[in-house]
């Protein structure tokens, strides 16, 4: 038989009963469909997690007080016990790092800010004008905090859009003067909404100079370091350079530990890979599910058209043909159904984007060929046992049945 | 050799079908030569054997016993897949129900056998073109079998078994489904046939079809009761016997 015959043939065999046809493609696209959706859903949460993690900042490197690995007997540890404070003074150090582009230091507490009769909670963060670069934050209204001595401190803030929106109403806030604590400060600027924010909610957050907010909270100790090292490749080095400096600093006692924001990256990315993997993997199950319907629709097709087989062989079809004609059937209905099933995930990760906006859920496309091969593949393989039923049918008993 | 070599040669043909415990010997030690272009009706009984007779000339059964010789070749050892093949080359089938492909048109069946055969499109459409018109059915040509009449599914069926010019037409009871006018009819057709030199071989239990053949050939337990021509055996026929 020809190519195109052995298509046309199969085509209408399959069109012949629509009922048949439509059940099958139905449940291969439903396979297909759970496969598209399933990884765009896991996709989309690992893209959204390095969109996150990427909008906090890029090659950021972050120093916290305390040592979180355990490590070898230190006589060290022994003498002092308590880890030292992280002060402005390590931080204005490690900004000697040939790796180091730029920091900022991070003192955070909880204070109260006041303005003509509100009061409210707020997460004050004291940081220097660095820290709107190393972040990546942007200003709404007016400027961010001036650059100036880290140890002196203009009494100046900058809200967060939340802040400004529940204290300041419609008025304008930038050039007002508001109760932080127990000082009086001047709005200098208001952060753009951030919408979604991993970490902290810089919505709510109210920014001030490092020395102000140290002096207010009445502590000596930073929160963080945030480092941006020169450029990606720069990042190991800016890691161990700002160790190895405070470590001098701290008498040779390795009492902080730097994280890079490549590792938790690196971390979230696996993660949520596997995720993906694994939903993937189940997903696939309804494809195996598909498959085992494929093969026993074609083995009821076989059956019912017993007599068509047997006249097939009274023709002259050789056992050969058969079997190809109905794995061409086979093919051709799994590709069918994987085609639609390809278009109604798409159109369910299209509808998941337009409730959920933020959230990034295209399917990978390494998914995609999964899912179609897997749906192919398992048509053909399921449409084996069938089409050799059909081949071996002794045409003889084929044709004395109607 | 110095007569005309027999078409089909059976030698001690026997087969054997087992129900449970016991064995129906549906074929028993037959010997049965056919020239090229006889028209033999083979008539018995039902249960007579007639039916697997057809089938082992057909090559759709292998007999348990004996050698059946197709053009001087032995065919009884032949892979499927060359059955196949002398199937599709040598063979035209009719049958009593028909056996047409219901979602096909007629057109369609026709060419069905050559489709199989891998002929080529262009090929195919003449020899369909040109069976439509021998057997009268150009208008019913994009008609699939439940909108043609019993006569005319027939003379589907036989176009389709000559499209592939068979040098052999096996009919079982081509006339069974039908009235007695379009029986006549297509009975018509087949001897026609058989006039421009095919060799045309009907089973029937109709004393009065059976008669119309020039060669009668009667069954009974699976056994050749009587022969009114039997043509002389060749010789190689006899020294394998």
């Amino acid at each position: 038989m020809r190519i195109p015959d052995l298509l046309g043939f199969a085509r209408d065999a399959a069109t012949g009963n629509p009922l048949r046809t439509s059940l099958l493609v139905l449940a291969m696209a439903i396979g297909v469909a759970a496969v598209v959706v399933l990884t765009a859903l896991g996709d989309g949460a690992r893209r959204y997690v390095v969109n996150e993690f990427a909008s906090i900042g890029t090659n950021l490197v972050i120093v916290l007080p305390g040592r979180s690995q355990t490590g070898g007997f230190n006589p060290a540890n022994a003498i002092t016990g308590t880890p030292r404070d992280l002060t402005i003074a390590d931080a204005q150090a490690v900004q000697r790092g040939s790796a180091i582009h730029r920091l900022a230091p991070l003192a955070v507490g909880s204070s109260e800010i006041s303005v003509g009769g509100k009061l409210r909670e707020v997460l004050v963060a004291g940081t220097t004008a660095e820290f709107i670069q190393v972040r990546r934050l942007v200003i709404a209204q007016g400027r961010f905090l001036s650059t100036e001595d880290w140890s002196r401190g203009t009494a100046e803030a900058v809200i967060g859009a939340k802040v400004r929106a529940e204290m300041f109403g419609a008025e304008p806030a930038v050039g007002q003067l508001v109760r932080i604590g127990d000082r009086r400060f001047r709005v200098v600027g208001v952060l753009s909404a951030s919408g979604q924010g991993l970490g902290m909610e810089t919505d709510e957050l109210v920014i001030i100079p490092v020395a102000l907010a140290q002096a207010m909270l009445n502590s000596n100790t930073l929160f963080r370091i945030l480092i941006e090292a020169r450029n990606r490749e720069a990042i190991p080095l800016a890691k161990t350079q700002a160790l190895e400096i405070i470590k001098q600093r701290h008498e040779g006692e390795e009492d902080v530990t730097v994280i890079t924001q490549d590792a938790i990256l690196a971390t979230f990315d696996r993660l949520l890979g596997a995720l993906t993997l694994a939903v993937a993997g189940i997903a696939a199950i309804s494809l195996a599910v598909a498959g085992v319907l494929v093969m026993n629709v074609m083995l009821v097709s076989v059956t019912q058209r017993t007599g068509e087989i047997g006249l097939l062989k009274a023709l002259g079809a050789t056992g050969g043909t058969i079997q190809l004609a109905f794995l061409t059937e086979a093919a051709l209905l799994s590709l069918a159904g994987a085609i639609v099933g390809y278009g109604l995930g798409l159109a369910g990760a299209a509808l998941i984007r337009l409730f959920y906006p933020f959230f990034p859920a295209f399917p990978p496309n390494w998914a995609v060929f999964a899912g179609l091969g897997t749906a192919l593949t398992t048509g053909i393989l399921f449409g084996v046992a069938p089409a050799r039923r059909a081949a071996a049918l002794d045409p003889v008993q084929a044709l004395a049945r109607r | 050799m110095n007569t005309q070599p027999a078409q089909i040669e059976l030698i001690g043909i026997e087969r054997i079908f087992k129900l449970g415990d016991s064995e129906v010997h549906a074929l028993r030690y037959l010997d049965i030569a056919i020239r090229a272009g006889e028209y033999v009706a083979v008539m018995g009984p039902s249960g007579s054997g007639k039916s697997t007779l057809l089938n082992l000339l057909g090559l759709l059964d292998r007999p348990d016993q004996g050698i059946y010789r197709l053009e001087g070749r032995d065919v009884t050892t032949l892979s499927a897949e060359e059955q196949a093949n002398v199937r599709s080359r040598r063979i035209g089938f009719v049958f009593q129900s028909f056996h047409l492909v219901p979602r096909l048109t007629a057109a369609e069946n026709i060419a069905l056998p050559m489709t199989l055969a891998g002929i080529e499109p262009g090929e195919r459409i003449t020899r369909v073109q040109q069976a439509l018109k021998d057997y009268g059915l150009e208008e019913r040509a994009q008609h699939r079998p439940d909108q043609l009449s019993g006569g005319q599914r027939q003379r589907v069926a036989i176009a389709r078994a000559t499209v592939m010019q068979p040098a052999l037409i096996l009919a079982d009871e081509p006339t069974g489904n039908l009235d007695r006018a379009t029986g006549e009819e297509v009975m018509r057709l087949l001897e026609e046939l058989n006039q421009r030199g095919v060799t045309l071989i009907v089973v029937t239990h109709d004393a009065h079809l059976g008669g119309r053949a020039r060669r009668q050939i009667l069954m009974e337990d699976g056994a050749l009761r009587q022969d009114s021509a039997a043509p002389t055996r060749s010789q190689t026929a006899n020294a394998h016997s």
